[in-house]
């Protein structure tokens, strides 16, 4: 479980981050929600460890990462697992010795050993036969779907997504929110998913946080969506004629 | 104030470079990879120019020697001084800031771009180590680098004046072994590191700080073979002075 108390971000005088305050259950995909600008990224960057929060403090268990040392930061990271926007797969690596990096990294495994981990998660994600190839040489979907295979290949206890469906058709970007969910389940671990994906919040938003301008507007399930009455979950959600419709049948059968 | 704050954080990027280490079998391979990259991938560049600035050198001397009574061996005297001192370590790290330098910086700024450089971070690896140490310790090859050109440009300035007719063989031979101080080699061997260190440090800042997209890193690329030749002509000046003078 990771938990955020009062976490505010600034980049000169500019105040990106407002005082936020949530939590990330376990077992569950959580999604951070937000138009693009409202500080999603720069939240998911502080949970992660990238940006330092001016105040605020987000805890890992029972231990703030502000109050960790070195030592104790990297011993954390090494139970993160990350899917980037573009993949961030490293581009001089085949996919084989992409998804093997954080076992060369952080294990004394044998190559043999290291090898069967890598092949089981590659089949968990659909892709097989694709080892020796580079990055460059397969779609950006399966791309993503590697990425997802090296974010879970050394058992992390966090996996965090950022934006994990962009750029892909709508049967593809369903497809990595199954995944994502599934793994989720399966793994038990805590994963936090940003998007402004109205399609991922309906698959998998088992929590929902929605930020607006910096600030934490709403939270609640993918079936409050239908039902609450916030102005701006409402402004948010139901920009499209199609979503309007389809909270008015939800709120029919509700 | 910009400049204040580009020097700090260049120095702020070394303390992490000897910061935590990555696991030694992960970085030797990456050190050879360097190694292959950065010196063996510049041989040819370093081979072609070094004959050629050599018999340049040889060339331009006999042509200005216009008095009957200054011998011939002169050519290989002045050849090998110039080329020693100043044409190998000097000349050829300018040329080498434009190769290696660009290409430190537009791999580690696609790596920025890409998120690579994040997706190090996040799995608590230190970045700054994992890709700007092993090109430290890959230049560390540098002097060899510049030994080889320095025996190149002397033969290349061999050639030109032997069968360019400019000089005899034995002149030129005796010439390259005339007033021969050992200390200049040391002098030329110790700017060399320097210029190494240059050439693997600044490149990888420029790369390693850079923000933006793909116009950006063809940006960063040239500001790190400006900044790269500017130090390299200063430090070569301060150290003339400290070290010759």
């Amino acid at each position: 479980m990771i938990k955020v108390e009062d976490v505010h971000k600034r980049f000169g005088e500019e105040e990106i981050l407002k005082g936020l305050s949530t939590s990330f259950d376990q077992g569950k995909t959580n999604l951070i929600l937000g138009q693009s600008g409202s500080g999603k990224t720069v939240f998911l960057k502080c949970l992660i460890g990238l940006f330092t929060p001016e105040e605020g403090r987000i805890y890992y268990g029972d231990q703030a990462i502000q109050d960790m040392n070195d030592d104790e930061k990297r011993n954390l990271r090494e139970q993160m697992g990350m899917l980037f926007q573009g993949g961030a797969l490293f581009d001089s690596m085949n996919i084989e010795e992409n998804v093997m990096f954080p076992l060369r990294m952080f294990t004394k495994q044998k190559k043999a050993q290291m090898l069967e981990r890598v092949n089981e998660v590659l089949k968990r994600v659909n892709l097989e036969n694709v080892n020796k190839k580079f990055p460059s040489e397969i779609s950006g979907g399966m791309q993503k779907r590697v990425s997802i295979a090296r974010a879970i290949v050394n058992r992390p206890k966090y996996l965090f997504c950022d934006e994990p469906n962009s750029g892909l058709d709508p049967k593809t970007a369903t497809l990595i929110d199954n995944l994502i969910q599934e793994i989720t389940h399966e793994y038990n671990i805590t994963t936090v998913v940003v998007t402004h994906d109205m399609n991922s919040v309906m698959e998998i938003g088992e929590k929902i946080v929605l930020l607006k301008k910096g600030r934490l507007v709403w939270e609640g399930t993918k079936e409050d969506v239908f039902l609450t009455d916030n102005e701006d979950v409402v402004d948010f959600v139901y920009s499209s004629d199609l979503f309007k419709k389809i909270r008015e049948v939800q709120r029919k059968e509700a | 104030m910009k400049y204040l704050h580009d020097i700090g954080s260049y120095f702020i990027m070394l303390k992490k470079v000897f910061g935590s280490y990555t696991k030694p079998s992960v970085m030797r391979k990456l050190i050879f990879q360097e190694i292959d990259d950065l010196i063996i991938g510049s041989m040819g560049i370093v081979t072609f120019v070094s004959l050629f600035v050599g018999a340049v050198v040889s060339i331009q001397t006999a042509l200005n020697m216009d008095n009957p009574l200054i011998p011939k061996s002169l050519i290989g005297f002045a050849t090998r001084q110039s080329v020693i001192l100043e044409f190998a370590p000097t000349f050829i790290s300018i040329i080498m800031a434009g190769k290696v330098g660009s290409f430190i910086t537009s791999s580690i700024g696609s790596m920025r771009v890409t998120e690579q450089i994040d997706a190090l971070e996040v799995m608590g690896i230190n970045a700054q180590n994992y890709l700007v140490f092993p090109k430290i310790i890959a230049l560390l090859l540098y002097p060899f680098v510049i030994a080889i050109s320095m025996f190149l440009g002397v033969f290349g300035g061999y050639l030109a004046a032997v069968y360019g007719g400019f000089s005899s063989s034995e002149a030129y031979i005796q010439g390259i072994q005339d007033d021969f101080v050992p200390y200049h080699l040391f002098y030329a061997f110790f700017k060399t590191f320097i210029f190494a260190f240059i050439l693997a440090t600044v490149p990888s800042w420029q790369g390693f700080y850079m923000r933006g997209g793909a116009l950006e890193v063809g940006k960063a690329s040239t500001n790190s073979f400006v900044w790269t030749s500017i130090l390299i002509i200063a430090a070569n000046y301060i150290l003339t002075q400290l070290l010759l003078s």
